[in-house]
This record gives structure tokens, sequence and C-alpha cells, in this order.
């Protein structure tokens, strides 16, 4: 045996410490560039064009608002214009924006892990020194951060754009497009498809089947959150007063759940939109700690199920 | 200390076992040859030495006892895996930071010096380079952490016979140079002959054969006498493989050491690494009479090995 050949065991104290965490910031912007630069550059793209076709639209709105008598045609030729073109362009964003968490978790999650698996990578990744527990939280969080961070700043431009519209259209900022895409609740689903896509990504190890069942879950995930869990978020109120439960009587459109019939009064439950934060806060607050739990358990199977 | 030691290891998909009851123990200091057909569980151990999978039973400690894809294992040991997976859209550059940031150590300079003698741009993209190019820089980044055991899972299949003779050049190098202990698992079994001193043979997810080069080439003997008493001394001795021409038999068996009986009109022979890994394969698969496994025929000695040689 020529034992006597092997050098000495490096210091054991120094080979525990983990290695630093910043050293996986490089490597992540190296292997997912692509990622880490569209997804805040599309964001950033609409967001100035918002910004650009919201200054005119606001000058619309202004002027429409200002304008007495409401019959006059000047008036009516303003407001046709505010509704017709303007929120034809607004309608176009809000629905596009409705599709992005899920390009996102598709796009962005989805491959992270299931690319390495599919090409063979993760035999190189998940050898080095640096561990591959810790690889798997260094990516995931940087990406995830990073994705979450560009819609959250997208909402605030899109917010801003958006504000005409809710009472010029009579639109409740608690109906399913816009609850989704205002407030923190954009954010938050950006974050919860992205989690969910990596999940899926490493339990399908293949980058375009687990794209596209990405795009499934989370669109059923979404419309369940719609038709089923967000109405009972909080006690709903319950009004026999058709006009409040339309609006009529408020500035503001509340979210009418159901009506029924007792006797000859007819009752309506509905969420009023003054509880649109409250609502944003409790579905952001399960999406955060659902996404928390899928990408916990797809770095518990990068350790411990990976081949 | 030993390198690589496995008890009662074994690993299932399925219902399949890959690899069962393996116990093994490689010592310090030796290029390890392991050997054995396409299926025969050699990625599977390879595979559970470097933590990538768990087994399904027993254990796999590396380095003296450090349990396998721990962090202080992952420290010292550096794996190429088959087909030497790397960032496609990456460029060698890259690839060179890439694996630097990951290691606590990491040589840059040798890495740099190594990849320009091998004329690999370093701002080529690691998708454009040829299979050989790749082998060479998943070895030279393997290198560079100046591991204290390196895994090779078929480094030699892209290779033409120049480029194998220089990798295993560069493989001996740095075992004389750092004291770097090596697993190699190849089919090219004439390439392994001149390098190996360690030899595993994996068969039907088996361990068959291990042990010093020396000592198994010195165990082991030919023995050629009349076919007609063959069967006489084969109860009398450990053969692995009887092969009858005419009326003369040759019996491969394990003679031990010193060399075992000897009868009249026998004769005995040395064996070489390769007969003796061929008749371990045939023992333990198919039988004598059937198709060597194809995967093991030895690799032809092309005029390019024996030019280079």
């Amino acid at each position: 045996m020529t034992t006597a050949t092997m050098p000495a065991p490096p210091g054991r104290g120094i080979a525990r410490r983990p290695m630093p965490w910043r050293r996986m910031v490089w490597v992540t912007w190296r292997q997912h560039r692509p990622t880490l630069i569209s997804v805040p550059a599309l964001f950033g793209a609409v967001a100035l064009f918002l910004l650009i076709a919201g200054l005119k639209m606001h000058h619309d709105n202004a002027l429409l608002a200002a304008c007495h008598p409401f019959s006059a045609a000047r008036c009516q030729r303003l407001n046709g214009e505010f509704n017709g073109t303007d929120w034809t362009l607004a309608n176009t964003v809000l629905i596009l924006l409705n599709l992005a968490p899920a390009l996102i978790g598709a796009f962005a999650g989805a491959p992270v892990l299931a690319r390495e698996l599919e090409t063979g990578t993760y035999r190189f990744a998940w050898t080095q020194g640096y561990g591959r527990a810790r690889w798997t939280i260094a990516t995931l969080t940087l990406i995830a951060v990073t994705v979450t961070a560009a819609a959250g700043a997208f909402t605030l431009v899109f917010g801003w754009f958006f504000q005409p519209y809710l009472a010029q259209e009579d639109l409740s900022v608690l109906s399913a497009t816009v609850f989704d895409t205002h407030g923190v609740a954009f954010a938050a689903w950006t974050l919860a498809a992205f989690a969910i896509g990596v999940l899926l990504g490493m339990l399908i190890r293949r980058t375009v089947p687990a794209m596209a069942v990405t795009l499934g879950v989370y669109y059923g995930l979404a419309t369940a959150t719609w038709l089923v869990l967000r109405k009972h978020y909080l006690p709903a109120s319950v009004t026999s007063n058709p006009r409040i439960a339309t609006g009529q009587l408020t500035s503001t459109s509340p979210w009418v759940l159901g009506s029924w019939r007792t006797g000859t009064t007819r009752w309506w439950s509905y969420l009023p939109d003054s509880r649109f934060w409250a609502l944003q806060w409790i579905e952001s607050g399960w999406l955060l700690a659902l996404s928390v739990l899928l990408i916990a358990a797809a770095v518990w199977l990068v350790r411990h199920r990976a081949t | 200390m030993n390198v690589i030691e496995t008890s009662g290891l074994g690993k299932r998909y399925g219902h399949t076992w890959a690899l069962r009851e393996c116990t093994l123990a490689i010592p310090a200091g030796h290029l390890a040859a392991l050997v054995g057909p396409n299926g025969a569980g050699k990625t599977t151990l390879m595979n559970m030495t470097v933590g990538l999978s768990g087994p399904t039973t027993g254990t796999a400690t590396v380095l003296g006892g450090q349990p396998a894809g721990s962090p202080c294992a992952l420290d010292g040991v550096a794996f190429v895996a088959q087909d030497t997976p790397a960032y496609r859209n990456l460029s060698a550059g890259d690839m060179l930071h890439l694996t630097g940031n990951l290691n606590r150590r990491f040589d840059q300079p040798y890495a740099r010096g190594r990849l320009g003698e091998l004329g690999i741009p370093l701002g080529k993209k690691v998708g454009r380079l040829s299979g050989g190019q790749q082998a060479q820089l998943a070895l030279t980044l393997a290198l560079a952490r100046r591991p204290r055991l390196l895994i090779l899972d078929e480094p030699l299949a892209m290779l033409d016979p120049l480029a194998r003779q220089d990798l295993m050049a560069t493989v001996l190098a740095a075992m004389t140079d750092h004291g770097m202990s090596v697993l190699l698992s190849s089919h090219a079994l004439a390439e392994l002959e001149r390098v190996a001193d360690y030899l595993v043979l994996l068969s039907g997810g088996r361990l068959r054969l291990a042990g010093e080069v020396d000592d198994l080439l010195a165990e082991h003997q030919v023995l050629t006498g009349p076919a007609a008493e063959a069967d006489r001394y084969a109860g009398q001795l450990d053969v692995v493989q009887t092969r009858r021409a005419e009326a003369q038999a040759h019996l491969l068996a394990r003679t031990g050491r010193p060399a075992g009986p000897r009868w009249p009109g026998w004769e005995a022979h040395p064996v070489s690494l390769e007969e003796l890994v061929l008749a371990y394969l045939r023992a333990s698969g198919a039988g004598p009479g059937a198709a060597p496994p194809p995967a093991l025929s030895p690799v032809p000695r092309t005029e390019g090995a024996e030019a280079a040689r």
C-alpha cells in the first residue's frame, strides 16, 4: 500500500466551513443570464411603454373629467376616445399581464432544474465542492428574488397606469383580472408560478413537458383561487339593498359573491372593495408560504432523490 | 488509507438491482480500473461513491471514511461523468471561472496553461468544442481542483488513440505530482493494461474480482495440457475458465501464490490482464460457449496507438 504518497488532508476546520454564498452570485448570473436579463428587461420595456402611453391617457382622462356639460359633443368625443382607443390598449395590457406569471413559471422556473437533469450537467454541478443543496438554494433564491422584484416594481407602474379605468369602466378592484395584476398579488403570483415551475421541472426532469404542465397547474391554481378560495378569505357583508350590492350607492364597486331569497326579500353577499388590501395580503401571504414550501420541496428532492 | 470503501453496497431501480452486495476497499495511490460490460453497474457504483445517488443498501465512504457526498468528500473528490457534461452555452473560460467559484481549491494558472497546451481557446463556447476537446476540458476542470481522488467514467470513449495517450499521461503526471488516486472506468482494456495497477471487475451488478493487478496476475495462470485430463484436474483447482482446442485444454485458474500443483504433461503460463478480465467476464456472464459481451471486446490496437507508444 502506498499510503505514504498521500498528502496530508487539508485542515478540517477550514474544510468544514461552508463556502461563502457570494460565490454563487457570479455562478448563477453566468448560468442564468438570459433569464436574469430578459425578465426585468421585458417588464422594464412594457413599463416604459405604459409610462409614455399612460401620460396621454391620464391627460385624456383629466380633460374628460373637467368637461362640462357631459352631453356636449366635445365631451362625447373625448369619452369615445377614452373608452375606445385608450381602453382597448389598457384592456389588452391587462389580459397579457394575466399571462405573465404563468409564462415566467414556464420559461424561467421549469427549466432551472429540468435542464440540468435533461442535459446531464447536474453530474457536473452537483459534484463540485460547493454542495448541491446549497447550490440549489442559492440558484433558486437569486432567480426567484429577481423575477419577483421585477414583477413587484412593474405593478407600481401598472397600478398608476390603470387607475383611471377603475372609475371609468366601473371595474371593481376585486374583479379577477384586476385583483391579480394589482397590489402585491401580482408579484406573489409570479413567485408562486416560478416555484411551481421549479418543482415540476425537478419532478418531470424534462424541460418542455415541465413547461407545459407548469402552465396547466398555474391556471388550475389561479382559477380555483378566483372561483373558490378568495371569497372565503374574509367574512362577506350581507345586504338586501340592491343599490349597495351593485355599487350604485358608493363610488366603488363591490364584489358580489352570491344572492338568495328568504320569503320576499332578496339578499346579496358581497365584499366591498375597501377590503382590497386585506385580501391582497391574505392571498400574497399564502402564496408566499406555498412558494417557500415548493422550493423547499425541490431542494429536498435535489438532496435526496437526484438519481 | 482507503480512497474508496464500500460495504454491502447495493442500488435498486424499481425491481432491478443495478448493483448489489458490493464490498470493496481500494487503497490510496492506485490507478484503479473499473471494468465490466455495459449494464454491469460501473456508473451506478461511481454515482454512489461521488454521492450523486444514495445507496439502497450498504454504505460508501471515500478518502478514509468520509461519507460519499459529504462536504469533505466533495472537497477532495473530483468526478468526470460519462459524456463529460458541461454547460454548452458557456465558454471554456467561463467554465474555469465557474468551477473556481464552486470549489475551495482551484488552480487557475494550471487550468489555463493546460487548455493553452491543448489549443482550446478560452473564448470558445463549450458546445462548439469537439468531443475530444470537451473531454479534455472536463478533465482539466477536475484536475485543477487538485483532488485527492479523481473518478473518471469512460474518459477515453470520446478520444482518438493519440488523445487517449495524452490524457492518461496527464492523469499519471497528476498522480505523481500531487499524490492523487484514480478510479477510471473504461472498455479500452488495451489502454488500461499499461496504466492500471488495481482492478475492479463488475458484471451483472456484482463485484467479481478486485485487487492489485500484480497480485491478480501472479495468482492466476493458464494451465495447458491434454484435454482428456482437464476434467480430472479442474476439480482440484479454482478454475475460472476452460477452453478446449483439439486435444489440448487451457484452464485459466486461480492457483494462488506460490503457483499451484504441477502435473505431468501440463505447462503453466502467466496470464495477461486482458485474458484475465475476459475470462472472468465470460465466467460470470453467458458462459464460455456464448459470444463475448460485445461492449468488452478490447479496443483494437490501432496504428495510431502503436505509433504513439
